[in-house]
């Protein structure tokens, strides 16, 4: 049944955890739309064939609507609707919530094609995203001029991507193949053409080319030296490169300890109280909005003397530079708030 | 009615001597005119130019679209293509196609007034539309813009096309519509005649009412959001631009602020010329006049809260995405409310077999289907996949192009006696109307299905796998265009050589059919008195069957 109502309705191959529901759901909307319109304009017809004017200037009976009959035009419609809406939006939230145990990949849209990092170590690549069966997958995505739309129909994904602003998404793929990523928002003369592909491996294979990937990338970063905006060579290591470059480091501690900024060690996902008394949870986005607007939410006991970087740091740059700050984490791993002039060693970054 | 004008029935047709066409001569008593029925007349004649244009561009979309490749233009010029067809289709034809033509040749006349409250504002509203026409065309023949019709910000701000003359024409463009909505409210307020309570108005009437309040309330954002982007292309001040700490999200809800209660502008006149029109062909008092006439009420306030419907996929939150779901599914039970009316005004009917009559079914199957697949992409979780495709250009050329443009030629073939006072051919037209309904089904039911196999909109190539669909959405395109040629070759041959209808073709009982077709300069000759309730087909003193369902 399912198999015949996706080929009547011309809809792709389910290739994700989420596709499912949204097809159902397409059936159940579908199915009831046609009926609906087809039974208004058959109705019509009969009407049309039934009552046809049988002389000139016929008379007409008053024909008027009863409470009964009013009521049910507003009720059934609207039963319908809402409930269309309450699995719409229980299977939309499902689809905004990404589980936390992720594989978390930088996606970067520009004109007219798709670039990927993977956190925690690369490889990047072009165009091609490679990832594994059966394991959730959050993309982190943002994009280097104007807005486009990061789309897959086989997996029923799709999310704007948009220039100065982190979006996420995610999706768990179902079935090993290749699917094509689309760009969905319009975004200039090759919008057509922004075509992208995402390799589903199984678990073991993807292991294994993962590490491929990244004993190759070794010794690329060794020789590779500075290259710019682009996006070879281990991401984390280029955010620190970038770090450096840009003074971060300067006011903001790798180890620990509170200076004119707080500590980057185990930053990311820390729950810190505002200026304001508002708490936030330093996610991606807490820490690209404040690498781009440093005063808007200042942490508790710390001055806002931050520069903006608006303007300085490239977007690759920037999901870089949170990587980096990932990357910091002390063992104990319990997020605390930051105390002020608490020490603790510097330990290496480890994964 | 005091002075019903009725022609009996082996009265021969009259041609009143002196009528609003030819009281005074001239080009110059044209451009100078204030008479509504002439200045109605200037907007049908403009409008349908536009409409023809871009029917021209919407040609040149879909043979490219014939293959996956590229074909005939190139992509920019493509690109291209399709922002002059939403442009000119949306700001030229939709929007000022019902109030501009029909509004101001019939609300005085429905209302039993001799004009409009402000009738040289009236004149000012149709230079204002020539103006902004003329700018937005113009900017199109420098070099054209390649934006699409929604101009999303960053693309727009930093575009190398010539955009800046098409902002700067639909900005004047919103002026004219704000101030034709603004004539339309004061000419309804103040200018009934003598017993017309509001009860008593026509759904045209009322359909115009709740468009004018949308028109005047709504506009003013599109016209300050286009001025914004005009204002940072210009300048580079960063409004949008996020580069400069703009925010292009802002823009998006800017935009869809004034965009979607546009489509209630659009569509809720369409909506007034079906339920006068239905009454007339069905010989009928149209079915719960109150809750159709309320119902338009309701979609001009719960449009205006329903815009971010438009932008699940933007990032916007969960939160909002659901409550801007749930508001947009209440306008769906204002159109179905009046759905299921207009279906009950058929039923024990004396319904007239014409082409007006084919467009009333079409209109009723297309508001159906094209206002439940709205349902659909309010849904939220469906919207994910379907945002942006062609689902969704399915979806709005049902309203828009289904809808609206059966409304718009139900109303053309309903009152051209009245303007004319000429018949067209009846069978020609029931053969365009048919092949009109045909040929829009097969344009655009394969486009639903595209939409589901994952084709995104504004595609210039695509993926050989929708090959099939795009061959049968463009061979109904075709059959669309040649239905639209029909039409125009029978009524220009109407004008030109067509029988005269009489007074009221129709024997409808709306006020505006109560004097000459064409009407005299001044409407009527005495102020009519109304006495009935609307679209009342009793004769006097006949015993009426009261019938409740």
């Amino acid at each position: 049944m399912n198999d015949l109502m996706r080929r009547l309705l011309w809809l792709p191959v389910q290739a994700s955890t989420f596709a499912p529901a949204v097809d159902n759901l397409h059936y159940f909307v579908i199915t009831v739309t046609m009926a609906a319109s087809l039974a208004t304009g058959l109705l019509a017809f009969f009407f049309f064939f039934k009552y046809r004017e049988r002389r000139p200037n016929q008379s007409t009976p008053v024909v008027n609507p009863s409470v009964r009959f009013e009521i049910a035009v507003i009720g059934v419609p609207l039963f319908f609707f809402l409930l269309w809406f309450v699995q719409g939006f229980k299977d939309y939230v499902w689809y905004t919530t990404p589980p936390k145990n992720t594989m978390d990949v930088y996606v970067m849209g520009k004109k007219w094609m798709w670039k990927f990092a993977y956190a925690g170590g690369g490889p990047n690549a072009i165009g091609t995203l490679h990832v594994p069966e059966g394991r959730p997958v959050r993309l982190l995505m943002t994009s280097r001029d104007v807005l486009r739309s990061f789309y897959v129909p086989d997996f029923r994904i799709k999310q704007d991507v948009i220039p100065g602003r982190y979006t996420e998404t995610w999706f768990e793929a179902t079935k090993a193949g290749r699917y094509q990523i689309l760009c969905a928002e319009y975004c200039g003369t090759w919008h057509s053409q922004m075509w992208g592909e995402i390799v589903v491996m199984p678990g073991p294979d993807f292991d294994k080319w993962l590490q491929e990937q990244r004993s190759g990338l070794a010794e690329r970063v060794d020789t590779g030296g500075d290259d710019g905006g682009s996006m070879r060579g281990s991401i984390v290591e280029y955010g620190k490169k970038i770090a450096m470059a840009q003074g971060c480091v300067k006011c903001h501690s790798l180890d620990g300890e509170p200076h004119i900024g707080p500590t980057w060690l185990d930053m990311y996902m820390r729950r810190e109280t505002l200026e304001s008394g508002e708490t936030v949870v330093a996610d991606e986005a807490y820490l690209t909005d404040s690498m781009i607007d440093p005063r808007g939410k200042v942490v508790k006991g710390y001055k806002p003397v931050m520069p903006t970087y608006k303007g300085r740091l490239a977007a690759p740059e920037a999901a870089a530079l949170v990587e980096f700050i990932k990357s910091l984490r002390s063992e104990n791993l319990e997020n605390l708030p930051s105390k002020e002039a608490v020490y603790e060693p510097a330990k290496p970054a480890h994964r | 009615m005091s002075q019903p004008n009725l022609l009996t029935d082996n009265e021969k047709p009259l041609y009143p001597a002196v009528h609003y066409l030819n009281a005074d001569r001239g080009v110059w008593s044209w451009l100078t005119t204030v008479d509504h029925k002439r200045i109605g007349i200037m907007y049908l004649v403009s409008v349908l130019i536009a409409f023809l244009l871009g029917g021209i561009f919407a040609m040149a979309v879909r043979l490219e679209l014939l293959t996956p490749e590229a074909t005939v233009m190139g992509a920019n010029t493509y690109n291209r293509m399709f922002t002059l067809h939403g442009v000119v289709m949306i700001f030229l034809f939709m929007i000022p196609a019902v109030p501009g033509v029909f509004g101001n040749f019939c609300l005085p006349l429905m209302l039993g007034a001799k004009d409009v409250a402000f009738p040289r504002l009236n004149l000012l509203s149709l230079y204002l539309y020539w103006t902004g026409a003329t700018l937005a065309l113009s900017g199109m023949i420098m070099g054209g813009t390649d934006t699409g019709w929604t101009f999303y910000a960053p693309y727009s701000t930093s575009t190398p096309t010539t955009l800046f003359p098409v902002l700067l024409g639909v900005f004047i463009l919103g002026f004219s519509s704000i101030l034709t909505g603004l004539n339309f409210i004061v000419t309804v307020h103040t200018l009934r005649a003598p017993g017309m309570s509001w009860m008593r108005m026509q759904l045209f009437v009322w359909a115009i009412y709740a468009t004018s309040i949308i028109q005047v309330l709504a506009t003013p954002v599109i016209g300050l959001t286009v001025l914004l982007v005009g204002i940072e292309k210009v300048g580079g001040f960063g409004l949008f631009d996020a580069t400069k700490g703009g925010d292009p999200v802002l823009f998006q809800h800017m935009f869809w602020f004034y965009s979607h209660p546009a489509v209630y502008i659009m569509l809720l006149p369409s909506m007034g010329v079906i339920s006068d029109v239905i009454a007339a062909v069905a010989r009928k008092n149209v079915f719960g006049y109150k809750m159709v006439a309320y119902s338009s009420l309701g979609i001009a306030f719960v449009g205006f809260f329903a815009w971010g419907h438009h932008m699940f996929v933007s990032g916007q939150s969960p939160f909002d995405n659901g409550a801007f779901a749930v508001i947009s599914m209440f306008v769906g039970v204002f159109t179905a409310i009046k759905v299921f009316n207009w279906v009950a005004t058929l039923y024990r009917g004396a319904i007239a077999v014409s082409a007006a009559t084919i467009y009333v079914c079409g209109f009723l199957f297309f508001i159906v289907f094209g206002g439940m697949t709205g349902i659909a992409v309010a849904t939220v979780s469906l919207d994910v996949h379907w945002h942006d495709t062609y689902f969704v250009v399915a979806h709005f050329h049902f309203i828009m192009v289904g809808a609206v443009i059966m409304g718009f030629l139900a109303g053309l073939h309903y009152w051209f006696p009245k303007m004319f006072g000429k018949k067209y051919h009846e069978g020609w037209a029931m053969v365009a109307a048919s092949l009109i309904v045909l040929g829009f089904n097969a344009t655009f039911i394969p486009q639903f299905l595209l939409g589901n196999a994952g084709m995104p909109r504004r595609y210039y190539m695509y993926p050989e796998r929708f090959t099939t669909l795009n061959v049968a959405s463009t061979a109904g395109s075709s059959l669309l265009a040649f239905g639209f040629i029909i039409i125009l070759i029978y009524l220009i041959y109407a004008l030109m050589r067509g029988e005269l209808a009489g007074d009221n073709p129709w024997g409808s009982k709306g006020v505006e059919w109560m004097t000459t077709s064409p009407p005299d300069k001044h409407n009527f000759h005495e102020t009519p008195v109304i006495t009935q309730d609307p679209h009342s087909y009793q004769q006097p003193g006949e015993e009426v069957e009261h019938v409740v369902i």
